[in-house]
């Protein structure tokens, strides 16, 4: 192996293969059929129906680069928990639902007619005492590592105002994390949460 | 494990010039991994088509596609060298002529209508993968006045945890496009053999393809989840 260094200890550790961007060419390998390639998706933005049982919202926005124009061509994928805080994996050891909620969305913003995303999904629950939120990975041609961030929802307040990854966000710039309750659509909320990549309203990333 | 900065790109390069408006600005706050970033989406063999591991295969319309055939193969692990068991690989590419299907690419080299150029495949018990795929063309792009990427295909991964999350490109070994590549050089100096592909004859099957071995190391998962209560 090539990658092997030597630490300062008498462990070897391994070199983690480095990110490279996505470049502007996803669609056709990642999200197919929202592009209507002809190859299945894994994911795409509609994360449960109204076979779920559980109450609908849709989250939508937009990606903007640093003078404010819409950016069509970002990859945004979203992981989140179940209305009772339950993450679908191994880890929680939920067996896939009847009604196949993964927890996992994926969306291009060059496919629909207004450059953007829109999930639609349920609201998650609080996992282990956290304020609700949705976590998103951003992909796009000129970002050579993926950026994090969440969304939380505007009318959580009290859990926002005690969640502990919110509260390590200096005060001003908290907003950018919070999707606002703007509207109603086929009689569920749908909750505007745009991404500003840089800009007076850059959108807070984390250091995962 | 954390994200190691020393071996990815920082965001902002601005020889690639769409890094400049699309990069945050602002240092990333830090964030103590959670049952969020430990936990991730898992697949399995059920989003797995017979020929989907096999490019020279899942787009044929009316005959072979065009080019040289190559097999890629390599294991998936951790920081340890503890193999990534029934993980999801998604690669995409270019043709033999350095063409994208993605209905946005203007280069004028020809499609090939049997190539889609897309795939993917789970890793198995021990973190082994394959796929059998053309060996992509290079092609020229809008960075700067003749600019050319090297010949590359995109791999996607998942690992145990959103945190493990990765995106990047194999490339070949020997390419005379590395050194005027801004995507390429991105990466901190010491760690940009880790894309390259290695050439092995061992991997090569008689008659058929040449063999490229490319593994890959994703960050490991021994995060505890921080206790709120």
């Amino acid at each position: 192996m090539n990658n092997k260094i030597k630490m300062s200890g008498a462990n070897e550790k391994l070199l983690q293969t480095p990110s490279q961007t996505a470049g502007p060419f996803f669609a056709y390998g990642l999200t197919p059929e929202q592009y209507q390639y002809d190859f299945t998706s894994i994911a795409d933005g509609g994360l449960a129906d109204e076979k779920n049982g559980a109450a609908l919202i849709t989250i939508a926005g937009q990606v903007f680069d640093g003078e404010d124009q819409p950016i069509s061509d970002a990859l945004i994928e979203i992981w989140q928990a179940d209305a009772d805080g339950n993450y679908h994996t191994q880890y929680h050891n939920i067996p896939i639902s009847p009604y196949h909620f993964t927890g996992f969305g994926r969306m291009g913003t060059g496919a629909n007619t207004e450059t953007g995303f829109t999930f639609q999904t349920i609201k998650p629950g609080s996992a282990e005492g956290q304020a609700p939120h949705v976590n998103v990975i951003v992909f796009m041609r000129g970002l050579l590592t993926h950026a994090y961030t969440r969304i939380y929802f505007s009318d959580e307040v009290a859990a926002n105002s005690k969640d502990i990854v919110l509260n390590s966000v200096e005060e001003k710039r908290r907003d950018t994390l919070i999707s606002q309750l703007t509207a109603t659509a086929e009689g569920h909320p749908v909750y505007k949460f745009d991404i500003h990549m840089q800009g007076g309203k850059e959108t807070v990333f984390f250091d995962v | 494990m954390q994200r190691d900065w020393s071996v990815h790109p920082p965001y902002l390069y601005p020889d690639y010039k769409s890094t400049v408006l699309r990069t945050p600005t602002k240092l990333l706050v830090p964030l103590k991994h959670s049952l969020s970033e430990i936990t991730g989406p898992v697949y399995g063999h059920e989003v797995i088509g017979k020929y989907d591991h096999d490019l020279t295969k899942n787009g044929i319309k009316d005959g072979e596609p065009l080019g040289e055939r190559i097999v890629v193969c390599g294991k998936v692990m951790d920081e340890c060298g503890k193999p990534i068991r029934n993980t999801l690989i998604e690669i995409w590419q270019a043709n033999a002529a350095g063409r994208y299907i993605h209905k946005v690419d203007q280069h004028n080299a020809p499609p090939d209508p049997n190539f889609f150029g897309a795939g993917r495949c789970l890793t198995d018990d021990e973190g082994n993968y394959k796929f059998y795929t053309i060996k992509p063309g290079a092609y020229p792009w809008g960075n700067h006045y003749n600019a050319w990427r090297p010949n590359h295909i995109h791999f996607s991964l998942f690992g145990n945890n959103i945190a493990s999350r990765l995106i990047t490109q194999m490339y070949f070994p020997g390419d005379p496009l590395f050194e005027f590549d801004p995507i390429f050089n991105g990466v901190p100096a010491k760690a940009r053999s880790l894309l390259i592909s290695k050439f092995k004859l061992e991997l090569t099957e008689p008659g058929f393809a040449l063999g490229y071995e490319f593994n890959i190391v994703l960050r490991g998962n021994n995060e505890t989840p921080f206790e709120t209560k």
